[in-house]
């Protein structure tokens, strides 16, 4: 069952006096407990497939549904609050508030809800313990190395429940090691906790983790295959 | 309140520009209730001045004598129940570099004008009796260390020679604007070391009623009107009033600095806010994309710069009040009863919201308004 439905969606960007047409009319599904890849040259629009699944960017025309939510026609305010419930994001960058330590980090989506504060400490104290940094919840993320920050960012995108974890470029500005721990922990959430997951990679290792691989190049799909026919 | 530990840490991220933006914010309160407190003190002087008295001065001006010999003319007018008189004296304290008010009176009729002026009845007799002696303002005894019996020395300026007084009361003023650190000595006294001239600097005349003040004053003044020294007779008030005027026009001034002080210091926290705001475009965005909404991002950045200015409040206004209190302080002496009233500090509470609108709206509204495709630009 699609779990995201993109129909017919157009996005074009204006610069300078030119216009960019990166989407002219695509159209996928994406299943609800699946682990999905999209690959691409740059400037092949899957970042911007993210920001408008993720409802921080809107179609020129089309419909982007997840959930049965026409994410697309929300406003801004239904936007940020539907976002909340429904979306786990991850930066490439890790992107963690440095004034916070890892357990604040890993909090603020939960400051969004109406949970009470043991509630909110129970539920960031499991996102820790899922990605193994229960022992650095103090930390601040100066004191963390780079895997350690994605792996907190993992666990601020997962406290939450979201409907969907989106993830742009998540193994990009680490290395090998911290790569292949950040993609088996992405695996152990899809698979044990069926998290549905999509993840922007540039990285064909990357892409061999997930359970379907999407091709985009010049915003068409061009191709749309089984990790295992993708070259595992 | 769950969000404060995240007001609290942005705060903390450059901890030196936090302090220096509170203590800018600190200053600029503290002057301003100091500037305003010279203008509510001024303003508090000019409105001294019991209903039932009459100031009676040479038409000519202040520095011009009257004749003593008026007293007893003006005291057997219709509506005229008491009399006293006073003169500047001008003498300075300590090989004359100190200076405070001092000026002679008519002891027993003066006291009984002023029923403001509380001290002892022992303490009281004894001034009467003594031609020799003084009462102080309790400021003074704190002062200087004095005590009651001392001989104390003033260095007369306008009337020269050493003048030595006994201190036989110390009095406290129940109106702030009487001041506590005056010298009061025998009329008689200055009058016999200064040859007999028969001179009273003012006349202060107590009449049956505030209605008929106006009468009263214009029959004093037609009665010396051809005379060598003729008067100029008005409320007490109005004689209070003409010494705030004399300050010029200190209010507006006073206003116009305290305005520009505030208002530098305002540029100073909006810039501050301003560079807070442009260092965390990456976080609003970030903060967004969790599902933070404009709103609340708004509030955040409202909230952030409330604490700034309302910490500046608290520190300027609470130690503009403690430090004038705890000196006492006066003006040396030309800004009795000088206080930090609460009028001042509710103002000053208004002025440090102002700010905080003023420095946090533009920052406020950027990090709500800022489309977050655009401000997650900054993060990758």
């Amino acid at each position: 069952m699609a779990l995201v439905e993109i129909r017919d969606v157009h996005k074009s960007f204006q610069r300078d006096t030119q216009r960019i047409d990166v989407f002219t009319g695509l159209t996928l599904d994406i299943d609800a407990g699946s682990f999905t890849a999209l690959m691409g040259p740059s400037g092949s629009g899957k970042s911007t497939l993210l920001n408008l699944i993720a409802g921080l960017d809107r179609p020129t025309r089309g419909v982007v549904r997840v959930g049965g939510a026409e994410v697309s026609a929300m406003t801004p305010g239904q936007l940020a609050a539907w976002r909340a419930r429904n979306i786990g994001f991850v930066f490439q960058s890790f992107n963690l508030l440095p004034v916070l330590t890892a357990y604040q980090n890993v909090e603020l989506p939960l400051l969004l809800t109406n949970l009470s504060g043991k509630d909110r400490d129970g539920r960031v104290r499991l996102a820790l313990d899922v990605v193994g940094l229960s022992d650095r919840a103090d930390h601040y993320p100066r004191q963390l190395s780079g895997g350690q920050e994605q792996r907190t960012a993992i666990a601020r995108a997962i406290v939450a429940d979201p409907t969907v974890m989106l993830l742009d470029e998540p193994t990009g500005q680490l290395d090998a090691k911290s790569s292949q721990e950040v993609l088996s922990l992405l695996q152990r959430l899809n698979n044990e906790f069926s998290k549905t997951i999509v993840i922007v990679t540039h990285d064909a290792h990357a892409a061999e983790r997930a359970k379907s691989v999407l091709h985009l190049e010049k915003g068409d799909l061009i191709e749309k295959r089984q990790a295992a026919v993708a070259g595992r | 309140m769950k969000y404060l530990h995240l007001v609290l840490a942005n705060l903390g991220r450059h901890k030196l520009r936090t302090v220096l933006t509170i203590l800018s914010v600190a200053l600029a309160l503290f002057l301003f209730a100091s500037l305003r407190s010279v203008v509510t003190t001024l303003a508090a002087s000019a409105q001294f001045g019991g209903a039932r008295r009459l100031v009676t001065l040479n038409a000519t001006g202040l520095v011009f004598p009257l004749p003593l010999a008026y007293a007893n003319r003006i005291k057997a007018l219709p509506g005229v129940r008491g009399l006293s008189w006073a003169n500047w004296f001008g003498g300075r304290y300590g090989d004359g570099k100190v200076f405070f008010a001092n000026f002679a009176v008519d002891p027993e009729s003066y006291l009984a004008m002023y029923p403001e002026i509380v001290l002892p009845p022992d303490q009281k007799d004894a001034f009467i009796h003594d031609r020799a002696s003084a009462i102080i303002g309790k400021r003074l005894l704190s002062q200087f260390g004095w005590k009651l019996g001392q001989d104390v020395t003033l260095q007369g300026t306008i009337f020269p020679g050493d003048w030595t007084f006994t201190i036989r009361g110390v009095y406290t003023p129940t109106d702030p604007a009487i001041g506590d650190d005056v010298l009061i000595f025998h009329h008689a006294l200055f009058d016999e070391r200064i040859g007999r001239a028969g001179i009273a600097g003012w006349y202060i005349v107590e009449i049956d009623d505030p209605a008929n003040a106006a009468p009263i004053a214009k029959s004093i003044d037609d009665m010396f009107r051809n005379s060598s020294s003729p008067t100029k007779t008005g409320t007490e008030r109005e004689f209070q009033a003409s010494f705030a005027t004399m300050w010029g026009n200190v209010s507006f001034l006073m206003g116009t600095i305290g305005l520009a002080v505030v208002f530098a210091i305002l540029l100073v926290t909006a810039n501050a806010m301003m560079m807070n705001a442009r260092e965390r475009t990456g976080e609003v965005a970030v903060l967004k994309t969790i599902g933070f909404s404009d709103r609340l991002l708004f509030t955040l950045v409202m909230v952030e710069a409330g604490t700034m200015a309302l910490t500046g409040a608290v520190l300027g206004l609470g130690f503009a009040k403690v430090l004038f209190k705890a000196t006492n302080f006066n003006g040396m002496g030309f800004l009795p009863g000088f206080d930090v009233t609460t009028g001042t500090i509710l103002l000053g509470g208004a002025v440090a919201i102002g700010l905080m609108l003023a420095s946090g709206l533009f920052p406020a509204l950027r990090a709500a308004r800022l489309p977050v495709i655009q401000a997650l630009r900054h993060v990758e």
